[in-house]
């Protein structure tokens, strides 16, 4: 325990390293502050970051790095202490002219075991409410995948129910449109994209359970379509300035290769999601309530095994309040919170053929955390993390605990 | 201005009393005789590392498509039927069908002995041809098998008690197979017109766990090895979809995994239990004690186990009579299963029990009152007793 304690500590400092000895880059390099007002969206996500400008050239970059240290035990069997390099990503954005943009975000997951282009598309805007994208785009289910960076995030790991039911973050090439108005307060929002999609991996993977995510790693997608349908990702979302924003989302797509070379092999097969997403502040207190619930359908051929479920839901509720605001260890404008994550996924809703009884495949999760943000592009986070997993009879679930200690930060 | 000490000190101990308390909020190891998986003790580090290669294949890898699952099959992974190496469910359950008596199977020509009711995409499963007779197994738990592997075929026999001359009503026999062609025979095996003793199955058809793991592979989700090399769905023989070397890795897994551990034995409703299962002679068949005999594995070498079997098929009467047969297994007969965590079935059954050759009986109360032929006088032992003894009794079942 005392090595366990001891490593967790320095691990602690030499994430803060780096806040502490940054050199001051301000004199040649403009820093282009991300916008706090409360118009924004998780739809606007993707250009509101923290940027840096050489001078008046057009193009700005700019980045976040998000690193983990953990000690989690299953059933009394722990894998030992560990680090983890979860993401380096970096953007890139450019105006081509003052109405079309150009922005691409490329991700460096767990050192370079995985490289990935989350975004790079080209926007033209004809109008506030009708702006053309085109490029890799992320697919606006829920509000995550749009709003995903960790530094923005005061828990240590990605909710379960966006990355493992939903498949943040999951982008397309593809094209659509979309469109912001904004009045008295209000501001209303709509994305349309049709893009590249999902093949039959979420239905026969090593998950052992339907698994959109199981479709990312296909780098085919980028280059063209499994089966020729596109695949339809929508949102509607309004945000008030005093309560909040909602956002309503679907995907809907064909996921198997019914037919090759005009020859027909199956039925089409349909995949669609659902998810309703919120965000909001609640007035004097000023807790951040954030949240999403998402429901997945899958047509899953009839022969197949029950062990694919053909329904799955689930959805997560972050609760942060901020405890103290002042200057604190040397930073002005230092925030420490307190938060709360309560997350829970249903692999697999229905009943069991042969015994009429409930299949069961979920995990819920419980994770209290103290972040500390020295500034607002930077948090610090130590999170505790409770999980029951249940197999799909119901047997007793694997319990996991233990705590995470870890740095995220734009840069 | 520096931030005040106050605030600062609050923050460090936080961590520090968080941190502390690891141990306390940490999920502790459920208690060992709670688990059913896990290695025997007195394995080398050698051992170690093929019993891991082998829980990972077993439990871990899962069959795609892509990579030979089916086309017809009835699981994806070794696992999804062995839950924690403990007992399956209906979820899982296969059926055999096909052969009425001791001529053969007459539907191998039809998808024979196994049916294969799940398909990937594209193909239809199989379908029970009209007429062929079947029944319906349970997946058995995996513990203690590499010591029931190495029981020597002479103490088998030594059990068994054809023409029932002792008069008890218990006859026991052992279940006479053919030898698949990669399986060899054990050390002092004992064979009759070229058959051996099978001794795992539900009706002891499968003669090691080999020849177990290789057809498990091949009817239980549709991946040929060298072993068992054909397509389930053509019946072609194809190239393998998986290593010798993983088949091999596997039935090591098999081989040395613990045997459950028995609890409460010091209760005294446990110890009268125990005394009652004798006294109606429910140990006849189920026989608490066996040991092995030579075997390359050391740490399983002249044990002593307490399995509750005698490994030979016996007639549990018309009820359980599903008429169809295996090797020399009659319809009616079959082999005595092993009760050693019996009571942590639940744990793999999804908090309930499917007890009996097909998962019928829903506690262990009902699979005894199912029991008749050579069990119907114990049987009617049982329903003799009292509440309480029976209650003992049941108290003894579940704490094996």
């Amino acid at each position: 325990m005392k090595k366990i304690l001891t490593t967790l500590l320095g691990f602690s400092l030499l994430c803060a390293a780096p806040v502490f000895s940054q050199p001051d880059s301000s004199a040649w390099l403009k820093r282009t502050a991300s916008d706090t007002s409360k118009s924004q969206l998780n739809m606007d996500a993707v250009y509101n970051r923290p940027f840096l400008q050489a001078g008046k050239t057009p193009v700005a970059v700019g980045g976040y790095v998000e690193t983990k240290a953990e000690y989690l035990r299953t059933d009394g069997i722990s894998e030992g202490f560990g680090f983890q390099m979860q993401r380096t990503t970096l953007f890139l954005s450019s105006s081509l002219h003052r109405k079309i943009k150009f922005l691409t975000e490329i991700e460096f997951e767990e050192g370079t075991r995985e490289i990935n282009i989350e975004f790079a598309s080209l926007d033209l805007q004809f109008d506030p409410l009708f702006n053309l994208r085109s490029g890799i785009v992320m697919n606006p289910i829920g509000a995550f995948n749009q709003n995903h960076d960790g530094p923005k995030w005061e828990f240590n790991d990605r909710p379960i129910a966006a990355t493992q039911l939903l498949p943040a973050t999951f982008s397309n090439v593809g094209m659509g449109v979309w469109g912001k108005h904004a009045r008295r307060g209000w501001v209303f929002a709509y994305e349309a994209y049709l893009t590249n999609g999902f093949d039959d991996r979420i239905i026969a993977n090593g998950e052992n359970k339907t698994f959109l995510p199981a479709a990312k790693p296909n780098p085919a997608r980028f280059e063209e379509s499994f089966n020729g349908v596109p695949l339809f990702t929508g949102k509607i979302a309004v945000r008030n300035r005093r309560w909040g924003e909602i956002g309503f989302s679907t995907m809907q797509g064909v996921y198997n290769k019914f037919e090759e070379d005009g020859l027909r092999l199956d039925q089409k097969r349909a995949v669609r999601a659902w998810a309703i997403d919120f965000n909001a502040t609640l007035p004097k207190l000023g807790t951040t309530l954030n949240g999403e619930w998402a429901w997945v359908s899958v047509d899953v051929p009839e022969t197949y095994s029950q062990q694919f479920g053909d329904r799955q839901r689930g959805g997560f509720l972050d609760i942060v309040q901020p405890v103290l605001k002042r200057k604190m260890l040397g930073f002005d404008n230092a925030v420490l919170n307190l938060s709360l994550r309560l997350e829970y996924v249903d692999w697999n809703l229905g009943k069991f053929r042969e015994t009429k009884g409930n299949i069961a495949d979920h995990i819920w999760a419980v994770v209290p955390a103290v972040s500390f943000r020295p500034t607002a592009q930077t948090v610090l986070r130590f999170n505790y993390r409770y999980l029951a997993q249940t197999d799909i009879l119901g047997n007793p679930p694997a319990l996991t605990g233990g705590f995470q200690v870890g740095v995220a930060s734009y840069f | 201005m520096s931030t005040p000490l106050p605030y600062k000190l609050p923050i460090v101990l936080f961590a520090l009393a968080t941190l502390g308390a690891c141990e306390k909020v940490l999920p502790p190891s459920p208690a060992e005789n709670e688990l059913l998986d896990g290695p025997v003790a007195g394995l080398s580090g050698e051992e170690h590392l093929q019993f891991l290669n082998g829980d990972i294949a077993f439990n871990d890898e899962v069959f795609t498509p892509e990579t030979g699952l089916g086309p017809r099959f009835v699981a994806t992974s070794c696992g999804s039927c062995h839950a924690g190496d403990g007992k399956g469910t209906p979820f899982t359950t296969l059926t055999r069908f096909g052969q009425t008596d001791s001529t053969g199977n007459q539907y191998l020509h039809l998808g024979a002995p196994q049916l294969q009711h799940r398909s990937i995409a594209g193909y239809l499963p199989e379908q029970l041809p009209p007429g062929a007779t079947f029944t319906m197994l349970t997946p058995p738990a995996n513990t203690g098998l590499g010591f029931l592997d190495f029981v020597e075929d002479a103490d088998i026999l030594a059990m068994a008690d054809e023409n029932d001359s002792d008069g008890d009503g218990i006859s026991g026999v052992p279940n006479w197979v053919n030898l698949r062609g990669y399986v060899q025979p054990r050390t002092n095996a004992i064979s009759i017109n070229g058959k051996h003793i099978g001794r795992f199955g539900k009706k002891a058809g499968t003669y090691d766990l080999l020849q177990q793991t290789a057809t498990a592979y091949n009817q239980d989700i549709g991946i040929a090895s060298t072993y068992e090399p054909y397509d389930t769905y053509s019946g072609n023989e194809i190239d393998p979809e998986v290593t010798n070397q993983t088949v091999l890795d596997v039935v090591f897994y098999l081989r040395t995994l613990k045997t459950p551990l028995p609890r409460n034995m010091n209760d005294p409703d446990v110890a009268a239990g125990r005394q009652l299962f004798a006294q109606i002679n429910c140990a006849a068949c189920h026989r608490p004690e066996l040991k092995t005999g030579e075997s390359p594995i050391p740490a399983l070498a002249h044990q002593t186990f307490y399995p509750y079997t005698d490994l030979l098929l016996h007639d549990m009467g018309e009820a359980l009579d599903d008429g169809y047969t295996e090797g020399s297994a009659t319809a009616a007969e079959w082999r005595t299963p092993p009760l050693w965590g019996l009571g942590l079935s639940p744990n793999s059954q999804g908090g309930r029990y499917f007890l009996l050759h097909d998962g019928r009986a829903g506690s262990i109360e009902e699979a005894i009152l199912l029991h008749g032929g050579e069990a119907e006088a114990s049987r009617n032992q049982y329903q003799s007793l009292s509440d309480g003894d029976k209650q003992k009794l049941l108290i003894f079942l579940e704490n094996l």
